[in-house]
């Protein structure tokens, strides 16, 4: 009988982890804080898109970058400067932010992507450092001063009004995220899946058995940019506030280590870092000062003790529990 | 001030910039030479030096030279602990564990120092007062003749004790070929230590020098990006390419930083960084193969 429910739940956990998803904001109704859990959780959605995308480029691909927050303040600013200083539909900012993304990912794949492992790292620093440079001086960005942008409204009913604001935006953000989850739990296990894994294992042995390598890199780079863009535009609506800061080497840094601690060459732990991440401020606040210290040597450690980050711990321990070898969540 | 006078200005910025960049260049090499990691904890040693020598020179009321001295031998036993506590466990990882480690590393060395110093500019002294030197008519800072005369030195013992002493050899052969390094007789694992308390020295020596002009908790960060970039300029894996590539850096920046516009100072570095990566990864000096497809 336990056998059977531990099987179902292993068939539908994706199912499973929607209906959970989606009843969050039930149960967090009846505590008093609930809102402020609802929108640490907004954040922990919009870093999930970002980490997704990031894990097939990094997990699946094998190829980092430490400047993904460009891509994500590039869908941000799209967003916001469409909308305020042109004044037109939230969603051409959505869309604009998905193509500039998709358009400079390309462009710049073909020369970086040939880079690899330390050199790869810095050349994306590098970009990461050029596109800061961009936004804290650009007079369209707003520069260092910021920049405000509107809330986000869909057929004239604002979605993060004032009263369901958190609630409404929830929602939102993790149906976005669920979507483009269940999107790349389908791409990682499709015939582009196991080419990244093999480029990932072997360039040599890829391309000697017939990968494109150079389609491959470029399709995965191009893909998590618009993630990573997608969830700048949501970013851009929810804080309605952005500044250059929050588009830096430490939110790269931020992005990677979500990924580095929930498990990189998983969706799932993609997902699983940034709600850690987001939270482990929360948490921290017990150790007030200390926080930054924690955050390093917290870093350190997963690295160190968790190599294959948390999801992967957690899938050995329920394949314990279930006393069964099959390959889990 | 006429244009020909500023470009010596900026000449002479320029080379300063890019005595202190050089050091830090070399920092990176040393790591890199000896166990292919990059350490993006490099800056952080550079801070660490001038918190150091702070404390040594305020607290413990040393004179500035011997707080100097202990605060490069403090940050270099911070080197060693940080390979072997860290880095050697990772020593098979993967380049992006090995990375991500050494970013942990510094945002845990920029943890500590807020923790314990605070979020304050630390300072020491000027090394000597008086008016700065006239040279024809730009201004030369007495401090900046100081960096420049204490960078020299530190690359001229270094590249002394690379030629002249078993241990520099023995580093140099572990570059070039661990295994064979192995047979021979050389200790691999000392020569990781050791590589790793010099380039934590270095960085501590740029960061003594630079301690005038104060140093917080997250100063590090800046001059560890711009030391990396010189190191890519002039080829990673070569110390005559690093010092080479913090100087050509430094003087390019101070120009365009001039010439163009300040704000994009920033950027230029690592445009300079970028163009070099794509068009010449093994830097601009020799002709070696760089890591590409």
């Amino acid at each position: 009988m336990i056998k059977r429910v531990w099987k179902v739940i292993e068939q539908f956990h994706f199912l499973l982890f929607c209906l959970l998803v989606l009843s969050l904001p039930l149960i967090l109704r009846r505590f008093e804080a609930g809102d402020y859990y609802l929108s640490v959780l907004v954040l922990a959605g919009i870093s999930s898109i970002v980490v997704i995308g990031l894990n097939l480029l990094m997990g699946y691909a094998g190829q980092i970058s430490l400047g993904h927050a460009a891509f994500f303040g590039l869908g941000a600013y799209s967003s916001g400067i469409v909308t305020i200083r042109y004044g037109l539909s939230p969603w051409l900012g959505f869309a604009l932010s998905i193509g500039l993304n998709a358009v400079v990912a390309y462009i710049l794949a073909e020369p970086i992507l040939k880079l690899k492992g330390h050199y790869l790292a810095m050349a994306t620093l590098g970009l990461g450092m050029i596109f800061l440079t961009l936004f804290s001086n650009l007079a369209i960005t707003g520069g260092s001063e910021g920049l405000s942008v509107a809330k986000l409204s869909i057929l004239g009913y604002v979605l993060n009004s004032r009263e369901l604001k958190e609630v409404n935006y929830y929602y939102f953000t993790w149906s976005i995220a669920l979507l483009l989850m269940h999107l790349a739990l389908n791409l990682v296990n499709s015939r582009v899946g196991r080419a990244l894994r093999a480029i990932h294992a072997s360039e040599i042995a890829a391309h000697s058995i017939g990968v494109d390598i150079a389609k491959f890199k470029t399709q995965v780079f191009v893909i998590s940019a618009v993630y990573a863009g997608v969830a700048g535009s949501i970013f851009a609506h929810y804080s309605t506030f952005l500044c250059p800061p929050d588009f830096g080497l430490t939110q790269s840094i931020r992005l990677l280590t979500m990924g580095v601690i929930g498990g990189m060459s998983s969706i799932w732990g993609a997902v699983l870092g940034a709600a850690i991440l987001t939270m482990l401020p929360q948490l921290l606040d017990v150790f007030a000062e200390y926080d930054i210290l924690v955050y390093g040597l917290v870093l350190i450690l997963a690295i160190i003790f968790m190599p294959q980050g948390m999801s992967q711990k957690i899938s050995l321990g329920w394949e314990k529990l279930t006393g069964q070898g099959s390959q889990g969540s | 001030m006429k244009f020909a006078d500023q470009l010596l200005q900026y000449l002479i910025n320029g080379i300063t910039n890019g005595g202190i960049y050089a050091l830090i260049a070399l920092g990176f090499t040393i790591i890199y030479k000896s166990t292919d990691i990059i350490n993006f904890a490099q800056g952080e040693f550079v801070m660490l030096g001038a918190v150091f020598m702070s404390t040594l020179y305020n607290r413990a009321h040393l004179s500035l030279p011997v707080s100097f001295g202990f605060s490069v031998l403090a940050v270099a036993a911070v080197g060693i602990l940080m390979e072997v506590l860290m880095i050697h466990p990772l020593r098979d990882g993967s380049v992006i564990s090995q990375i991500m480690a050494t970013i942990g590393a510094s945002i845990f060395f920029r943890g500590s120092v807020m923790l314990i110093w605070g979020r304050n500019d630390l300072f020491v002294p000027f090394f000597s007062c008086g008016q700065p030197y006239r040279f024809f008519s730009a201004i030369f800072d007495r401090q900046y003749v100081w960096i420049l005369v204490i960078a020299l030195i530190s690359m001229g013992v270094l590249h002394l004790f690379y030629e002249k002493t078993t241990h520099g050899k023995a580093m140099t052969a572990c570059s070039a070929n661990k295994k064979a390094s192995m047979l021979v007789g050389i200790n691999v694992q000392t020569m990781v230590i050791l590589s790793f308390g010099l380039s934590a020295a270095l960085g501590a020596v740029a960061g003594g020098v630079l301690a005038p002009f104060g140093m917080k908790y997250d100063s590090g960060v800046t001059f560890g990006l711009k030391g990396f970039c010189a190191a890519i300029v002039g080829g990673l894996g070569n110390n005559v390419g690093a010092m080479v590539g913090g100087f050509v850096l430094g003087v390019v920046e101070e120009l365009g930083a001039g010439l163009i516009s300040s704000n994009y100072k920033n950027a230029l570095s690592f445009c300079i960084l970028l163009a070099v990566l794509l068009i010449r990864p093994q830097g601009i000096l020799f002709i070696r193969s760089g890591e590409r497809v």
